[in-house]
């Protein structure tokens, strides 16, 4: 029995955030602080041929850094090393940082950074993934490729033969702004005596740490990462920081002065990541009775001007691109090219959102091809416990997709709307649908990513008794502070109150890998309840405290034993559970530990006179393992379908030369209060015997479904299959007069 | 440019307490509560008026600081989150977000919680309709908004004038 885990125990930190105490990076400051800014490229690709100062700015008090002040590797250390920290010849893309500048005065600093003038001579540039698969111009390596999956199962050529239908589709989707209301900022100290510290808002303070290291040419105990309160990520926060603690520290280095760094809105979204566009074509052979055989499916993503994340990123959408469904011969062949647009990021999802809006809309297009209903060819293809996924992963876990469906179905009214609004559309203006999308999400790393990164977290008595969980996950909005809390209070059976979450910084914290792909609760969680469970173990067997004990005698326990020897301290690293094996040659194995399984559901209404659509419903049925709190679950799974929403219908990316021209909230539009529908969650919970007390991940999952349903949904509605988000007003016109035409 | 011309003094009540500052005239009000009276409960999301995360009650209207001159601040009486709870006490705004799970990040959470309160001031008792209509003007990246509904239908049962 637990006493908090699975009840709805209130924010950690959510008194500061009601009242506005809070401390968000801006809203510090340190004594002799100035300001630093960023020179940019305007172009997409080219050579810097030279850098004026315009007249007119007392150049004399500014401090000035270029790639040539980098004591250290000149590039951001992440997994290639590809991505300069400063260029100082070569640019692959606009808003490529140059030059850095800093000033005690803001304004004076806005006018000194357009009074930079670089020179460039410009090469040709590529934009898209067809012109760089066709290698019109060969930015990357030596074919553009940042990386390339190949996932084989079954005989494909048999399959083709056996087929009575084969379904054919190509899928588009384009990238997405993270757009945390916080933007990005950094201030750091730093010099050769005392090292390297930065403080700010971050999702990963381990991949800064590490870039700082190698770009100081520092070993790990000068450098020390602190995160501040952080006003969201979605992965936005993921590998972006880890350049502006780069340049904040570089200024501070060489003024000697602290420097703060923050971005405003335009330049955080025209300059950091986004969701990777993509391009998903699909071959599907079935039979006449709607059983899937083949699954062909080439999955491309356009990775950006460096390499990055975008292996990740593919990998998992790769891995997620044949979805829930038993098929017994599979091909996914995916590939993340090279543009020369800013590097594509860490988003919600992580590719998954792209290869299963694809899939999602596919499968709708395969069932009416073989004359079924999107249920029932669901229905009929499901994976199910005991079966083999596309990467060869037997499904161990208590999976039960039917189950989902039905109860999506029963609680939207999903039957009778659709049967009502068939007699209702015709002849009427306003067009309504239902649309549905079943997904799973594996949580945590891929593959044996988990066992790579070795996590550590640890619990530790304070000498006046105190309990405090100490790991690098940060709380960007999610709950780690929360459920961390509740966690070690059942694991140790003392108040939730009495359990303080430390401050994520590099110096106290041990590194608990990054704040990424739903692995907070499910890996890190577990090792907090371990290592808790190693405290009290540590407690009874010292004599300090006997089996059962009161909170109080909890305390008393704990401050005797850091008296007796000077501190208790419990830390525990990841194992991973027993059975799971991954081949990183073959694509073949376990991908994950645990996947969460939803069937979505969206009812739309669209106005074939202006062509909006409006989610007027929206049903999300999940099997998420145990909850651990129901309040902060149903908010991150309504969270994650608001920005769902936004992908499917609202948030759109104007390119321009590689560029993102609209980089503000007036004209990037993300769904406001008045724009959602009633987001109504279900969990579902099969307990994971290696999540803490049952739980799985959830954070990303929400974010695969929304899509898929809603454009579902429109098909149902106006009998227009469209195969490409977001589905503004304009892309519904041009396709709505396409076939009235 | 913000600083052009002189400084001048702009007379103002915040969170009940008359201030006077030195600003420039069209300096943005949102940094001179920040940088000069350390009001940092007021956020800065776009800086054009779009996110609401400056959000401040003005001669109970609620406006964007950042859109906001120093100088029409003249004979304001302003409130800002700083100035809801009553010490140690929240507002019950303030504790219905805390309940329902309406802040996440919390940084859009000090102007959400004061485009709440002054929908409350302006309707007690407000329909599914007035409250996404009240808090339109406020973005949220985190929650949905549903916990947010929840929280403001919480605060008005709470003080019991929700019928």
């Amino acid at each position: 029995m637990t006493k908090y885990v699975g009840k709805s125990a209130p924010r950690k930190e959510g008194r500061d955030k009601v009242t506005g105490r809070a401390k968000y990076v801006d809203d510090l400051t340190f004594p002799g602080m100035v300001h630093g800014t960023t020179v940019r490229s305007n172009i997409a690709r080219g050579r810097i041929a030279g850098i004026h100062y315009e007249p007119l700015i007392p150049w004399n008090e500014f401090t000035i850094v270029t790639a040539k002040d980098i004591p250290g590797r000149n590039s951001i250390a992440l997994i290639l090393e590809d991505q300069p920290c400063l260029c100082d010849s070569q640019i692959n893309h606009p808003e490529e940082p140059i030059l850095l500048l800093a000033h005690s005065d803001r304004y004076l600093l806005e006018e000194a950074r357009r009074a930079v003038r670089v020179e460039f001579e410009p090469l040709p540039p590529v934009f898209t993934i067809d012109d760089s698969l066709a290698r019109k111009q060969v930015i990357w390596g030596e074919d553009n490729i940042f990386k390339s999956f190949l996932v084989k199962r079954g005989d494909m050529d048999a399959a083709w033969k056996a087929a009575d239908l084969v379904v054919e589709g190509e899928y588009l989707t384009g990238a997405q702004e993270q757009l945390y209301i916080e933007p990005n900022g950094m201030i750091a100290v730093a010099n050769p005596v005392d090292g390297v510290t930065v403080w700010g808002s971050m999702q990963c303070p381990f991949y800064i740490h590490k870039a700082l290291a190698a770009l100081f040419n520092l070993p790990n105990e000068r450098v020390r990462v602190v995160q501040t309160e952080t006003g969201g990520g979605f992965g936005g926060k993921e590998e972006y920081p880890s350049m502006i603690a780069a340049h904040a520290a570089l200024l501070a280095w060489k003024s000697g002065k602290p420097v703060k760094m923050i971005y405003d809105r335009a330049e955080d979204m025209a300059a950091t990541t986004k969701r990777h566009p993509s391009r998903t074509r699909h071959r599907t052979a079935v039979t006449r009775d709607g059983k899937l055989l083949a699954m062909e499916i080439d999955f491309a993503l356009d990775g950006g001007a460096y390499e990055t994340l975008s292996p990740v990123v593919l990998s998992r959408g790769t891995i997620h691109a044949a979805g829930p469904y038993f098929c017994p011969n599979v091909r996914i062949s995916g590939r993340a090219v090279a543009t020369n647009a800013p590097p594509h990021g860490a988003f919600r999802g992580f590719g998954a959102p792209q290869s299963i809006f694809a899939l999602e809309r596919h499968i709708d297009r395969v069932a009416k091809a073989v004359g079924l209903s999107p249920a029932e060819f669901r229905r009929r293809n499901f994976i199910q416990q005991d079966q083999t996924s596309a990467v060869g992963q037997v499904i161990h876990e208590q999976v039960d997709m039917i189950h989902l469906l039905n109860r999506a179905l029963q609680l939207s009214d999903y039957e009778a709307k659709t049967r009502r609004f068939a007699v209702e559309n015709p002849g009427n203006q306003l067009k309504r649908g239902m649309g549905l999308a079943a997904f799973m999400h594996g949580a945590g790393f891929t593959g044996s990513g988990e066992e790579y990164l070795a996590s550590v977290a640890g619990v530790e008595a304070t000498s006046d008794g105190a309990i405090r969980v100490l790991s690098a996950s940060t709380e960007i909005g999610q709950g780690t502070n929360t459920i961390f809390a509740q966690i070690a209070a059942d694991a140790l059976g003392i108040d939730y109150e009495s359990i303080e979450v430390a401050q994520p910084d590099t110096s106290i914290v041990p590194n608990s890998g990054p704040t990424v792909a739903s692995r907070t609760c499910m890996v890190v969680g577990k090792l907090v309840e371990s290592a808790a469970l190693g405290l009290k173990e540590t407690l009874l067997r010292s004599g300090f405290l006997t089996d059962p004990y009161s909170a109080d005698q909890f305390t008393v326990a704990c401050k005797h034993y850091v008296s007796r020897h000077g501190s208790l301290k419990s830390v525990v690293q990841y194992q991973p559970p027993p059975g799971i094996h991954w081949n990183d040659q073959t694509y073949q194995g376990d991908a994950y530990g645990t996947y969460g399984w939803a069937v979505y559901v969206a009812e739309v209404t669209v106005d074939t006179r202006t062509f909006e659509t409006r989610v007027d419903d929206f049903v999300a049925v999940q099997e998420v393992g145990k909850v651990v709190n129901p309040v902060l679950a149903t908010g991150q799974i309504e969270g994650g379908i608001a920005q769902g929403i936004g992908y499917a219908l609202y948030e759109n990316v104007f390119w321009r030369e590689g560029r993102m021209v609209n980089s503000q909230m007036t004209n990037y539009i993300m769904p406001t209060a008045a724009d959602l529908p009633r987001i109504r969650v279900f969990f579902e919970e099969h307990p994971y015997p290696y999540g803490p007390m049952g739980a799985k991940g959830i954070g990303e999952l929400p974010m695969d479904g929304p899509a898929p349903a809603i454009v579902n949904a429109i098909e149902q509605a106006t009998g227009v299959s469209i195969a490409k988000i977001p589905v503004t007003p304009e892309v519904l016109m041009e396709a709505l007069e396409a076939v009235h035409a | 440019m913000p600083e052009a011309g002189e400084k001048v003094t702009v007379a103002c009540s915040i969170n009940e307490k008359r201030v006077t500052l030195r600003a420039f005239p069209m300096e943005r009000l949102l940094d001179v509560l920040r940088r000069d009276l350390q009001l940092t409960g007021t956020k800065e999301g776009c800086g054009e008026g779009e996110c609401g995360a400056c959000s401040i009650l003005m001669n109970g209207e609620l406006v964007n600081s950042c859109l906001v001159p120093a100088l029409h601040a003249e004979g304001a009486e302003i409130v800002t989150i700083e100035g809801i709870a009553r010490g140690e006490e929240l507002h019950a705004v303030q504790q219905a977000f805390l309940e329902c799970g309406g802040a996440q990040c919390g940084i859009c959470t000090p102007g959400m919680v004061l485009a709440a309160v002054n929908l409350l001031d302006r309707t007690p008792s407000p329909t599914d309709a007035q409250i996404r209509d009240g808090l339109s003007g406020n973005l949220c990246r985190c929650t949905g908004y549903m916990r947010i509904f929840e929280a403001v239908l919480h605060a008005c049962r709470a003080t019991g004038i929700h019928k």
